[in-house]
């Protein structure tokens, strides 16, 4: 049976989570469809065109996707669903809107945020804040699944020659529109997929502080993220939230400044490469994971550091 | 306009889990229980509509055997006017769940459903979009914000970017994030007067769903422990060690 991926995009490009999510369809095995639905949106499908390992792209351009309803996607994706044995998105925050009613829609279960692909049917995914990860196996005819990008290595962006198909298919409703929407605009890489992370917590005191963290990231390349505290503590927007119920992320570096280590941040960062933690408190529970800690005031250390480097 | 909310038992979150010896789940003996936090903060939402004056009726449902009437209860003391609760022997999955809410809302019919977007132990984030699909209602997920007017609700939902806002047709279901409020506590006096609201049984049979699971679970394991590293004294060390020993600057 053939595996259908749903590609996480903004209409201008493809998302890396994508990528990711193209390598757990591979580990599963069979050919590769991907469903780039959204609007003005062929530039997107010409980037997956390209990508590894995917034979064919299916196209639903049309005004009705364009801001990635729960309401439209979940029924269009529904109703291609019926060739496929897998259907598979990203666990974003649009995957996890729109997949559970795909899944409902055809009467099957959905396996939630796999970290690995046992088999066709077999799965691991964190449970419990990633206390415990589970094996579980899929008796449905139709798997509904979504992936934790980090936990893949993207397939390669290039070499492949994917045919592009219309879908012609459109689905609106008349119980949910699009009102707007505030996006964090930044010219850092995203905290997803940034190759170093700098995140700070409730130790940074106030919003400006976060300057100082800006500083470094700046010199680092890095992404700027945040603990749940900060965050509830209005110091920061809520995308900058790393943690259980934030983003996950899994960077070749991750500096903790200023953040204790509640499970519910750990829970989004632990499978860093190389955990860097900065406190003044000895006592922290991020020096339980941290491979370097730093036991020192961050106001001295942060411009120190940004010196350093 | 009568709310309905749906919670969930589920381990204190401040319990930390262990696996059982041999691999079948987490253990969950003799450990504490409690409200799913995204589940409080539905309450909460809830009861706060209802304080406005723009909700009359809250109604709380919860699934699965007799212990989760006590959530049932604390829901009440939030401030819930009445509860039910639909029998199951187990935690049905979120699919069931689903199925068994959908029985509910065409008996109660709800303008609103609220439910946390996520339980802390299967952390699925599944139930209300699959209660979305089968009822036909629209959803807003990961709200952090709800407001309410005529025949519509207009919910602002945390998504990765930032912040997007929906406006949905009532009925309509809202699914809790974080920050959409911060949930009260129960003084002694609901908890107390929360004991003597009404609080229904039924089961999912009568409802007519079945709740067999499509999915097995085969193995709990604890996760690849981290140890602790080393603590370097001052900031030259730490580049030092980044650079020459982690060799990722």
């Amino acid at each position: 049976m053939s595996i259908l991926v749903i590609a996480e995009h903004d209409n201008k490009e493809l998302s890396p989570a994508t990528l990711k999510t193209l390598a757990a369809a591979q580990a599963i095995g069979g050919d590769i469809d991907v469903l780039v639905a959204g609007e003005g949106c062929q530039a997107v499908a010409d980037e997956v065109a390209k990508a590894d390992g995917v034979s064919k792209v299916r196209l639903a351009d049309n005004a009705v996707y364009g801001h990635f309803l729960a309401e439209n996607l979940g029924t269009l994706v529904a109703e291609l669903a019926k060739d496929y044995g897998h259907i598979l998105a990203p666990a974003t925050t649009t995957g996890k809107n729109f997949m559970p009613r795909v899944a409902a829609l055809l009467d099957v279960a959905q396996v939630s945020d796999i970290i690995a692909v046992e088999s066709a049917d077999t799965f691991k995914r964190p449970i419990y804040a990633g206390n415990a990860i589970a094996t579980v196996q899929s008796e449905d005819a139709i798997k509904v699944i979504t992936v934790r990008a980090t936990a893949f290595d993207a397939v390669a962006a290039e070499g492949g020659n994917a045919s592009i198909e219309a879908v012609d298919t459109v689905i609106d409703n008349d119980k949910s529109e699009f009102v707007g929407e505030e996006l964090a605009e930044s010219e850092r890489p995203d905290l997803t997929a940034a190759r170093v992370v700098i995140s700070g917590g409730r130790g940074m005191q106030n919003g400006e502080n976060f300057h100082l963290l800006e500083k470094v990231a700046d010199k680092l390349g890095a992404a700027v993220g945040a603990s749940r505290a900060a965050v509830d503590a209005g110091f920061v927007p809520n995308d900058m939230q790393v943690g259980q119920t934030g983003k996950i992320v899994a960077p070749e570096l991750y500096i903790a400044v200023g953040i204790s280590g509640a499970i519910q941040h750990l829970a989004g960062m632990k499978d860093s490469k190389v955990i860097v933690a900065i406190n003044k408190d000895e006592e922290a529970p991020i020096f339980q994971v941290a491979d370097y800690g730093l036991v020192a005031d961050l106001f001295d250390v942060l411009p120190e550091l940004e010196q350093a480097l | 306009m009568k709310i309905l909310v749906a919670v969930k038992r589920v381990i204190d979150y401040n319990v930390k889990v262990r696996v059982k010896a041999d691999q079948s789940d987490v253990d969950l003996a003799n450990v504490k229980m409690a409200l799913n936090p995204f589940c409080e903060i539905a309450v909460e939402e809830a009861v706060r509509l209802k304080e406005k004056g723009i909700a009359d009726e809250v109604v709380v449902v919860s699934i699965g055997p007799k212990a989760v009437q006590e959530q049932l209860r604390t829901a009440l003391a939030l401030g819930a006017d009445r509860a039910i609760q639909v029998e199951t022997d187990d935690m049905p999955d979120s699919l069931a769940v689903a199925k068994i809410l959908k029985g509910v809302v065409e008996k109660e019919e709800p303008q609103l459903v609220i439910l946390g977007k996520q339980a802390i132990d299967s952390d699925n984030n599944q139930t209300g979009q699959m209660l979305g699909a089968l009822t036909g209602m629209p959803q807003g997920t990961f709200a952090s914000k709800v407001d309410m007017a005529d025949g519509s609700v207009n919910v602002t939902r945390e998504v990765d970017g930032g912040l997007q806002t929906v406006k949905l047709q009532l009925p309509a279901i809202v699914t809790t994030d974080l920050r959409l409020n911060e949930p009260r506590y129960a003084s002694l006096p609901n908890i107390m007067k929360a004991k003597r609201k009404p609080l229904d049984v039924t089961t999912a049979d009568e409802l007519g769903v079945n709740v067999a699971r499509t999915v097995k679970l085969l193995k709990v394991e604890p996760p690849a422990e981290r140890s602790a590293g080393v603590k370097v004294a001052d900031v030259a060390e730490l580049v030092d060690k980044l650079k020459n020993e982690a060799k990722v600057l």
